[in-house]
């Protein structure tokens, strides 16, 4: 009887477990959105990645799409390699658009994909040509510096022509 | 085969500093009592251990139904332990479990028995020692002579070729001694067991023991039946069967010099 | 220092032989499913308490942290990684220690005292399979469940405070969490942290009783040092096993 009454506690306890487990990772976790199901992948090379790291979201129009699966340095080229993992429901056109953002100011740095128009679709296993590095602190204010500089010595009609070219290179 | 069924053979054991026994020879013929004497500290128990296979021996050797104990391995040492029986000093009953689950334990972990077979045994046991009444009790509410019934009874629940008993009357009412006695010797004589007896009541020992084995400074001292004993000139067994307060087991501890030492105090 | 490694080491060799004697006390499955119920099931109150208050503690001090830097939506985020990442596992191991390693050191020292342990073995029973064993495995295997329902409540505690108290955004709470808390990365890696707790702490009370010496001042003498040596041995590990799961 004592014995059937410790079965049941233990069992009762086993369960909550598990639901806990369960809860935490739906209600809490990212388990329900980071569920992508079946993925194809696809690469990207940048000149500069900034803070991307393995698994950070891909997204596009702010939807999460996919996730970095990893990234190499390619040594001949002198770029880094990353390599996607994209829901397979969403498919994008050859001419596809990828950049290396940022969530807010300081927030993580998450991959964006704009398709294009063509109407060709990458593959598994393409490269994404068309990609904008991440935007380095550092060299975002020596170039704000250096325009300042140059301010000072032009007039002003050339410095407001020469900044919005300067922030389109990075 | 001989009619020994534990035998003891140029028995040493120690510690590095100290030997406690120093070429112990004994046997225990099958279906005999036989205790071993000895004051405190001698290393009665350690022998008792020492049968069961829980320590090494330094030198010698025992062996139980010929066998050499510590030579066996965990299964074969597992083998020799099934026929033996123990009675702990203080009982040594499982505190979480009730009396009817103590003495049921070993059966239980031992046999596939059905439950209704296992009860009958049980309560069969604790008839034998008087305590079939008390089966429903947990151990820290038995006194210790009841405790010490119910240990009796687990230790003899698979019948046992062999049971030991370490200081089985130690703390025990006059009442309660003399039943242990009387139990020791009907359960030894119903089952056909051959009983080990460590303890240092010479009396209660003397009354039904067969044999007698005298153990001091790590060597039998003496050993015969009780009435031989008795009538022992041996300065030993005379101080001890007579409890004596000096004799060959001094009042003293070994110390320097008496006077030497008080005179020589320097603050 | 030797004494230490000597532990160390005896320690290992007693994690051996559970290892070896688990098959046999398998066998007997509801030896285990016992002692889960002593070690677990008796452990939740304390655990699902505290894990409530912590949750709402930190909630509230979050809050107004948060609140200074203009972006108190961050509450339900900040509260689901300090909880799952560290505070769930690191948390209900300590009051592990302190619940069920205690009962089982003194358990298992109080066996020894009364021979219990030697008895066993004169009826050739093993004690290791028979009552260590299962012991080990009821600590292991308790420990994160334990865990993971104490992150669980803490949270839910943090939501009643930081949603229903402090007036964050209910959908913001929970989809900044979402956004931000890795099945994989937060809520595994918090699951693994609890087991190696568990086997740590379970290890450390099962030696210490096995280990005391037979009177009732040894065995409350180990008692206290099961404490304080898994205590010890819970904060150590968090920090190794810390920056192995945020390197890799």
């Amino acid at each position: 009887m004592e014995r059937k009454a410790i079965d049941l506690w233990v069992g009762i306890f086993v369960v909550l477990g598990v639901a806990a487990l369960f809860g935490l990772a739906m209600k809490a976790g990212n388990l329900t959105s980071n569920n992508l199901g079946d993925t194809y992948t696809l690469t990207a090379a940048f000149e500069n990645i900034g803070g991307l790291k393995r698994n950070a979201p891909v997204k596009s129009a702010g939807v999460v799409i996919g996730r970095v699966d990893n990234i190499k340095f390619d040594p001949t080229t002198y770029e880094a390699v990353v390599a996607l993992k994209i829901d397979k429901r969403f498919q994008f056109s050859k001419d596809t658009n990828a950049s290396i953002l940022t969530a807010g100011l300081l927030g993580e740095q998450y991959l964006g994909i704009e398709t294009g128009g063509e109407s060709v679709n990458l593959k598994d296993g393409d490269k994404i040509s068309h990609t904008q590095d991440a935007m380095v602190l550092e060299k975002l204010i020596s170039k704000f510096m250096f325009n300042k500089a140059s301010e000072g010595t032009g007039d002003g009609k050339t410095t407001t022509e020469s900044e919005p070219k300067a922030k389109s290179r990075l | 085969m001989t009619n020994n069924i534990v035998e003891i053979d140029n028995l040493s054991f120690g510690y590095k500093t100290r030997m406690l026994h120093k070429g112990i020879n004994m046997s225990f013929p099958r279906g005999k009592v036989v205790a071993i004497m000895g004051g405190s500290g001698s290393g009665k128990t350690t022998l008792l251990r020492l049968i069961g296979g829980q320590l090494r021996p330094t030198k010698g050797e025992v062996r139980v139904t010929g066998k050499v104990v510590h030579q066996q391995n965990r299964s074969g040492l597992y083998d020799l332990r099934r026929k033996m029986g123990m009675l702990f000093q203080r009982g040594a009953l499982f505190s979480d479990l009730c009396v009817f689950d103590n003495v049921a334990f070993p059966i239980r972990e031992h046999t596939d028995l059905p439950l209704s077979m296992i009860h009958d045994l049980v309560l069969m046991k604790l008839n034998a020692v008087g305590l079939r009444g008390a089966h429903k009790m947990m151990p820290a509410e038995l006194s210790g002579g009841m405790a010490r019934r119910v240990a009796l009874a687990r230790a003899v629940a698979l019948d046992p070729d062999i049971i030991m008993y370490d200081e089985p009357f130690a703390g025990l009412d006059p009442i309660s001694m003399s039943v242990i006695c009387d139990l020791i010797r009907t359960l030894n004589d119903t089952l056909g067991a051959t009983s080990i007896i460590v303890t240092h009541d010479v009396e209660e020992t003397f009354s039904f023991a067969d044999y007698v084995y005298f153990v001091a400074n790590g060597v039998v001292a003496a050993e015969g039946t009780p009435d031989d004993l008795r009538n022992s000139d041996l300065p030993f067994v005379h101080q001890f069967v007579h409890g004596e307060k000096d004799g060959p087991v001094p009042f003293h501890y070994p110390a320097p010099d008496y006077r030497a030492e008080l005179m020589g105090y320097k603050a | 220092m030797i004494d230490r490694l000597w532990r160390l080491g005896s320690g290992m060799r007693l994690f051996m032989l559970i290892i070896v004697s688990s098959g046999e006390s398998f066998r007997r499955l509801h030896l285990t499913i016992r002692e889960i119920y002593f070690t677990g099931v008796l452990s939740m109150q304390i655990i699902l308490v505290s894990g409530f208050f912590v949750g709402m503690v930190l909630a509230l001090q979050m809050f107004y942290v948060l609140r200074q830097f203009g972006s108190p939506d961050y509450t339900g985020v900040v509260l689901a990684l300090s909880i799952i990442r560290e505070l769930g596992p690191v948390v209900t191991a300590l009051l592990f220690a302190g619940r069920a390693g205690t009962a089982i050191t003194a358990e298992i020292g109080l066996m020894k005292a009364n021979e219990e342990l030697s008895a066993m073995e004169m009826m050739a029973v093993s004690p290791i399979a028979r009552v260590v064993a299962p012991r080990f495995w009821a600590g292991v295997i308790s420990m994160p469940i334990l865990a993971v329902m104490f992150s669980m409540v803490g949270i839910l505690g943090g939501y009643l405070v930081a949603v229903p108290m402090l007036g964050v955004d209910d959908g913001a709470f929970w989809s900044q969490m979402q956004a931000q808390v890795d099945f994989r990365f937060d809520i595994l890696n918090s699951v693994i942290k609890s087991l190696v707790f568990g086997v740590a702490c379970t290890m450390i009370a099962l030696f210490e009783g096995f280990d005391a010496p037979p009177t009732a001042e040894g065995v409350s003498y180990a008692t206290t040092r099961t404490v304080v040596t898994s205590s010890l041995a819970i904060l150590g590990l968090d920090f190794i096993l810390t920056s192995l799961m945020l390197t890799v």
